[in-house]
This record gives C-alpha cells, sequence and structure tokens, in this order.
C-alpha cells in the first residue's frame, strides 16, 4: 500500500511542524506573560504570594507534563467545559513554560548583585523604582540566555501534546509510519524537523551566554 | 451541576499503582546507571579531545538535546526493527532512556571536567600516575561532585518524562494510570492521583540522589 510518496510524507510532515510552531509561540508567549506574574509574585515582599508562587512552580517542575495535560484533559469535561485537544496542548505548555521562566527569571533577578539594591535604596528609591530602574534592567541581560535556551524545552514539550490528540509534528508522524509502513523514515524526519526547530536556538543561547561572559571580563 | 468525586474507584487498583510505581522507578534506575556511564564517557572524550570520540558525542549531545524524548522512544521502539533489530517495550524504553540522559550528562559532567584546577593534574602526573589513574582518582571524583546537583535534577527530569513510555505500551506508572482509568471511568481522580504520586516519586528520587552523591563520591573526595 504505497500510494504515499515520499513528497506526501514530507509535505504532511511540514504541515504537522507549522502546527508544532504555532503552538510552541502560542506557549511561550502566554507562558512568558504568566511566567512574569510569577516572577513579580517570588520576589515579592509579602510572603503571600511568594508561597503561593513557589508551590505553583514546585507542582509544575515535579509532574509530568503528560500527566498535567490529561487533568486539564479530563479535568475541564467535569465541569462542564469541552475542552479540545488544542486548547488543552496550549493550556498545559502555557502553564509548564510559566513555571520554569518563573524559576530561571528568579534565579537572574537574584544574580543582580546586592549592593544594588542597596545603593538604589540609599537613593531612597521605592521597592518598584528599584526594580524598574535598577534590577530588572540588568536582569533582562543575564536572562536573554537562558530564556532562549529554554525555548528549546518548550518546543519539544509540543510533543508529548501529541499524546492527547493533538495533530503536531510527532503526531503526523505516528499516522504516517502506520500509513506506510516506513517508521524508521517517517519518525527519522520528525527528529530532523525538530532538530531543525531546535538547533538554531540552542546555537543561539550558547553565542548569547559567550558574549555576556566576554562583556564582562573587562 | 454537582459533580461526586470518587478517589476510592482509583485505589482498588493500589496494587496496580504499586506495581507501575515499581516499575518507573526500576525505569528510572537502570537509565540513570548507564546513562551516567555514558556521560562519563562522553565527557572525558570531549573534555580531553579524545578523537575520534569527541567528535561522535559532540554529535550525540546535539542531535539527542535538540529533539523530544517521545520521538527518540518511537524511532527506536518501530524504528529499530524495521531494521531487523528487535526490540521489545521494555528495552526500548530502557535504551531511551539511557540514550537520552547520557547526552544532558555528558555536557553537564564536562563542565565539572573542565574546572579542574590544572595544577591538580600536574601533581598527579608529577607522581608518575598514568592517563586513565588521574582521570580515575584525581580528575573524576570532585569533578561528579560539583556538578551532582545538576545530575540529581536532570535524572528527576527524566523520571518524570519516562511517563511517555506509556505510549509504547512499557507498563509503568502512567501506562498504569490510563489502564485504571478505562476500568473505572474515572479519569480526572486517576490522574490526580497518579500525578501527586509522581510528585512525591520526585522528591524521594531527588532525596535519594542526593544521598547516594554524598555516600559514593563526597567520601573519596574527602
Amino acid at each position: 500500500m504505497n500510494d504515499i510518496s515520499y513528497w506526501d510524507i514530507v509535505r504532511n510532515l511540514l504541515d504537522g511542524a507549522l502546527w508544532t510552531v504555532g503552538l510552541s509561540l502560542t506557549a511561550f508567549i502566554l507562558g512568558g506573560i504568566a511566567g512574569l506574574v510569577l516572577l513579580f509574585a517570588r520576589i515579592a515582599q509579602n510572603p503571600i504570594p511568594r508561597r503561593l508562587a513557589q508551590a505553583y512552580i514546585e507542582v509544575f517542575q515535579g509532574t509530568p507534563l503528560l500527566m498535567q495535560l490529561f487533568i486539564i484533559f479530563f479535568g475541564g469535561s467535569l465541569i462542564g467545559l469541552e475542552i479540545s485537544p488544542w486548547i488543552a496542548a496550549a493550556l498545559g505548555l502555557t502553564l509548564f513554560t510559566s513555571a520554569y521562566l518563573g524559576e530561571i527569571w528568579r534565579g537572574c533577578v537574584e544574580s543582580v548583585p546586592k549592593g544594588q539594591w542597596e545603593a538604589s535604596a540609599s537613593l531612597a528609591m521605592t521597592h518598584v523604582e528599584q526594580m524598574r530602574h535598577v534590577i530588572l534592567p540588568q536582569a533582562l541581560r543575564i536572562a536573554i540566555a537562558p530564556t532562549v535556551g529554554f525555548s528549546v524545552q518548550v518546543v519539544k514539550g509540543t510533543a508529548v501534546t501529541s499524546i492527547i490528540g493533538f495533530v503536531e509534528l510527532t503526531k503526523t508522524g505516528s499516522m504516517l509510519a502506520n500509513a506506510t509502513y516506513q517508521p524508521f523514515l517517517v519518525f527519522g524526519l520528525v527528529a530532523l524537523g525538530y532538530f531543525a526547530l531546535c538547533y538554531p536556538l540552542s546555537a543561539y543561547s550558547r553565542i548569547l551566554e559567550r558574549n555576556i561572559h566576554g562583556s564582562r571580563a573587562h | 451541576m454537582a459533580y461526586a468525586f470518587d478517589f476510592a474507584s482509583v485505589l482498588e487498583y493500589r496494587e496496580v499503582l504499586v506495581d507501575g510505581t515499581l516499575k518507573t522507578l526500576a525505569l528510572t534506575a537502570i537509565g540513570t546507571f548507564f546513562g551516567l556511564a555514558v556521560g562519563i564517557l562522553g565527557a572525558v572524550s570531549r573534555a580531553w579531545k579524545l578523537a575520534p570520540f569527541d567528535r561522535f558525542f559532540t554529535v550525540y549531545v546535539e542531535l539527542i538535546r535538540n529533539t523530544p524524548f517521545l520521538v527518540q522512544l518511537f524511532f527506536i521502539f518501530f524504528g529499530l526493527p524495521s531494521l531487523g533489530v528487535q526490540i521489545n517495550e521494555w528495552q526500548a524504553a530502557i535504551l531511551a532512556m539511557v540514550i537520552n540522559l547520557g547526552a544532558y550528562t555528558t555536557e553537564i559532567i564536562r563542565a565539572g571536567i573542565e574546572a579542574t584546577p590544572k595544577g591538580q593534574i600536574e601533581a598527579a602526573q608529577s607522581l608518575a600516575m598514568g592517563r586513565a589513574q588521574i582521570f580515575r582518582h584525581v580528575v573524576l571524583p570532585p569533578a561528579l561532585l560539583k556538578v551532582w546537583p545538576a545530575i540529581c535534577s536532570q535524572v528527576v527530569i527524566v523520571m518524570l518524562g519516562s511517563s511517555v513510555c506509556s505510549q509504547i505500551a512499557a507498563e509503568e506508572l502512567t501506562f498504569a494510570a490510563n489502564f485504571i482509568q478505562s476500568r473505572n471511568f474515572r479519569a480526572f481522580e486517576t490522574y490526580f492521583v497518579v500525578t501527586g504520586m509522581y510528585f512525591l516519586l520526585a522528591i524521594a528520587v531527588r532525596q535519594v540522589m542526593i544521598q547516594a552523591g554524598q555516600r559514593l563520591i563526597a567520601r573519596r573526595v574527602k
């Protein structure tokens, strides 16, 4: 049953890859916004938002992404919401991404030398002013490389959404492998697709990291 | 609308849950042991530029770190048999975990090896130690100790990631959850309980890894 040509395989995989890219971008942007909220909760002076954010991060980093997706997928129908695989995938990956980004960014804020806090406090700046004018601009510079690095994890995380039936690159690959009986070729191409998406991000993150360390040396 | 939660219907299957937990732990333990072995080989090859292995490990690390674990698993489980290599679901799951963890630990341990002070290697050379001896006694233990926290985190990530092995019918904890919810029709409760179990497993695995680091490595470094 080989009425499926190589071109058909590649074309379908490219279609699937588009959904992978779309889901990655959605999760990264929404997760970034939520991650920012988490960051501010995590470094707040009030202990209540700090503890809540910490618990959130620990739960999402301490459980499998697949389980998170299952809970959203089945939990939604439980409260009467018909949740499509796309919504479940986007929501699940957004929550997952926000937990990691919130934690990465907190590390960046905390790696700003303490003297910067003290110096800006001695200028009678409020907490918000310190953040806005002194801490965040410096933390942002440190944060770029690990943030780009983490985007690779988001792209790879999208593969897990194939299990709840979202048709992206991996799911397309599974269906094609079943239809063509050529799993070696199809999954090889699927892997190549992910590599093409992820490798530039990894390499870019490494360059950014080197630049930061380089510019700090003098 | 009132939904009555029924967690008891999950606990009726506690034997299935225990069995799945043990298999997830076994998978993690075997994957960690051999994954670390691969990581040490890869790290020394790359850090000391042992041709031709350094090239091989560079390509390996980039390929594995830039593709999803699920795709690696499918490639091994569905792809290898078409090349004539017969492989069952457990062999595929273990192989995938070793290959995956090996790539990450190669990079982690390499950082530890490269942080070895030059004077220590020179001192060892002046004692007429061979390269293998220097690596084993002088370089490796402190390198591992330095990066052990990162290794612990990576092992936890791999343990959580092993939940996708359910997709090739390896009967680990997630497979157990899928089985239970197909019997009791309580998907939410089942996944909720199993998610909690993974959370506790993550804490436990991390603690065991930290302890193992102190027992096995910290002592040798003194």
